[in-house]
């Protein structure tokens, strides 16, 4: 995407100044997919492919009814299939929606070098602004959910915008215009949390009795949230239990920067006053042989 | 009087030493551009930002392939004695004071330089190794994420510690001086050799006789 909302972002990757702020009011948005009322249908994935005018290329069929086998660099978001027991003798075709999480703490744009590749709109949208974008592959690395791709054709990262074009004109990403059972929903977050709360409630009366909202605390929560039936075992349907940016991560782009930095300039300059204050280190004109034995 | 010279590297060495110096360059102002923001404008250097992250990888391998040249002509005469302790238990003396003639007696290098050979040695090969791992072009892709975010870690704390000794490298030439000599014009002074190394000087001199 091509960044046309300079004034909206609220975070940069590899910028160390705070960004514009005058815009003070902008509800942050959400989509919330849930999971209960996903029919596996991946009307969704045909809906981003045409929005975002992309074509993955026809892959083989893996035995499974995921298709493609994984996200790509063409593929923002993916069905995926998993036949689980998350209680004894009882099998359930559990079915989630993947993509882009839209961290409200993204990892990919605190591990990004390359000013600008990586923005968080005011909106809480994550977008990748590809003209910034080298192609290190370190967003791949910051993301807790294993979410970008880099292309081998451009070297490019690529994941969902949250249809961040959409949105800024106002109406809904595609993947929630055309789902046609209601499973994926989408408005401010604060709707969406309401909207989850109430589906929770009505699937504990139908027996879920830990279904819940999926909105991880460890990445600040998230704008795009699941509605899970079984919410004490995301595990089941491939999500982590508790995501969070990895302590390597976090050292590498937190404290190792500026002290590193700091360490290595000093070290210069303790070499430059130690010259200045001590002089350098002459051999003397009357060395004498024998002075060492 | 010019004090007569004494050959201490060749001319191939020479050229080894500053083709390592120049990937070291290079790599090194790529490394850093992509380690902190505030030097994302050394891309500039390498041609931009796309051009930094396609070279800087080849221009490592590059040092690693040239330094192995030098480990194999250098390591010989890098193996750890005991008058090297000796020497590194009396370096920050030398710091302070300034005084070489109170050093313990050496070879050619002393503990400190073959500490920075070591160090060296270490730092280039966590360099390739974790490198490799999250080489995005070739490699990263079938290595798994924590591995690969280990690997970055290593890679910078490697970079750093290299960064470190080369400047410890560096202005140990600039401090004592007729060093320079030795890696550029391949020569130093006898004075100089039996000052700083007079085990090396003796050797040479009973060499020649």
């Amino acid at each position: 995407m091509s960044s046309l909302q300079s004034l909206d972002v609220v975070a940069r990757s590899a910028t160390t100044t705070p960004p514009p702020q005058a815009r003070t009011h902008v509800a942050e948005v959400a989509k919330l997919i849930d999971v209960s009322k996903c029919i596996g249908c991946k009307a969704c994935q045909v809906a981003c492919s045409e929005w975002n005018d992309l074509r993955d290329d026809v892959g083989s069929n893996l035995g499974v009814y995921d298709n493609p086998a994984d996200l790509s660099p063409q593929s923002w978001t993916l069905m995926r299939f998993f036949e689980v027991e998350p209680e004894k003798d009882k099998l359930e075709w559990l079915i989630r929606k993947d993509g882009c999480m839209h961290c409200e703490d993204p990892g990919c744009l605190k591990a990004c070098p390359s000013p600008g590749a990586i923005v968080k709109y005011s909106n809480g949208i994550v977008d990748f602004i590809s003209e910034h974008c080298i192609g290190c592959g370190y967003c791949v690395k910051g993301c807790p959910f294993d979410i970008p791709r880099i292309s081998e054709k451009d070297n490019k990262a690529y994941k969902c915008s949250l249809c961040s074009d959409r949105v800024s004109e106002g109406i809904e990403p595609a993947c929630v215009k055309t789902c046609p059972t209601g499973a994926i929903t989408f408005g401010t977050k604060e709707d969406m949390l309401e909207h989850a709360q109430q589906r929770t409630v009505e699937l504990k009366e139908r027996g879920y009795a830990n279904a819940g909202v999926y909105n991880p605390a460890g990445v600040g929560g998230t704008h795009v949230m699941y509605v899970l039936k079984h919410a004490d075992q995301p595990e089941l349907t491939g999500l982590p239990r508790d995501p969070h940016i990895s302590a390597a991560v976090g050292l590498w782009k937190g404290l190792a920067k500026p002290i590193g930095l700091a360490v290595m300039v000093g070290a210069a300059f303790a070499g430059w006053f130690h010259y200045l204050r001590k002089g350098p280190l002459e051999t003397p004109e009357d060395a004498t042989e024998g002075e060492q034995q | 009087m010019k004090s007569p010279q004494l050959q201490r590297y060749s001319a191939g060495q020479r050229s080894n030493h500053w083709a390592v110096v120049t990937c070291f360059v290079l790599a090194g102002v790529s490394g850093f551009a992509l380690f902190h923001p505030a030097l994302f404008w050394l891309t500039n250097l390498l041609g931009g930002p796309q051009w930094t992250r396609i070279l800087h990888p080849y221009i490592g391998i590059a040092m690693f392939l040239l330094f192995l040249g030098m480990f194999f002509m250098f390591v010989g005469a890098n193996v750890w004695r005991k008058e090297d302790s000796a020497w590194l238990g009396s370096a920050s003396k030398l710091i302070s004071e300034g005084n070489a003639a109170k050093m313990p007696a050496v070879g050619k290098y002393n503990g400190g330089q073959k500490l920075v050979f070591w160090l060296f040695t270490l730092c280039l090969i966590v360099l390739l190794v974790t490198g490799l791992l999250f080489w995005q072009a070739w490699f990263a892709a079938s290595v798994p994420i924590p591995l690969q975010r280990i690997a970055v870690l290593l890679h910078a704390i490697a970079a750093f510690v290299l960064v470190l000794g080369v400047i410890v490298h560096a202005y140990a030439a600039i401090w004592v001086k007729g060093t320079i000599g030795a890696m550029v014009r391949g020569t130093v002074s006898a004075a100089w050799a039996r000052h700083h190394h007079p085990l090396w000087y003796r050797d040479q001199v009973a060499g020649k006789k």
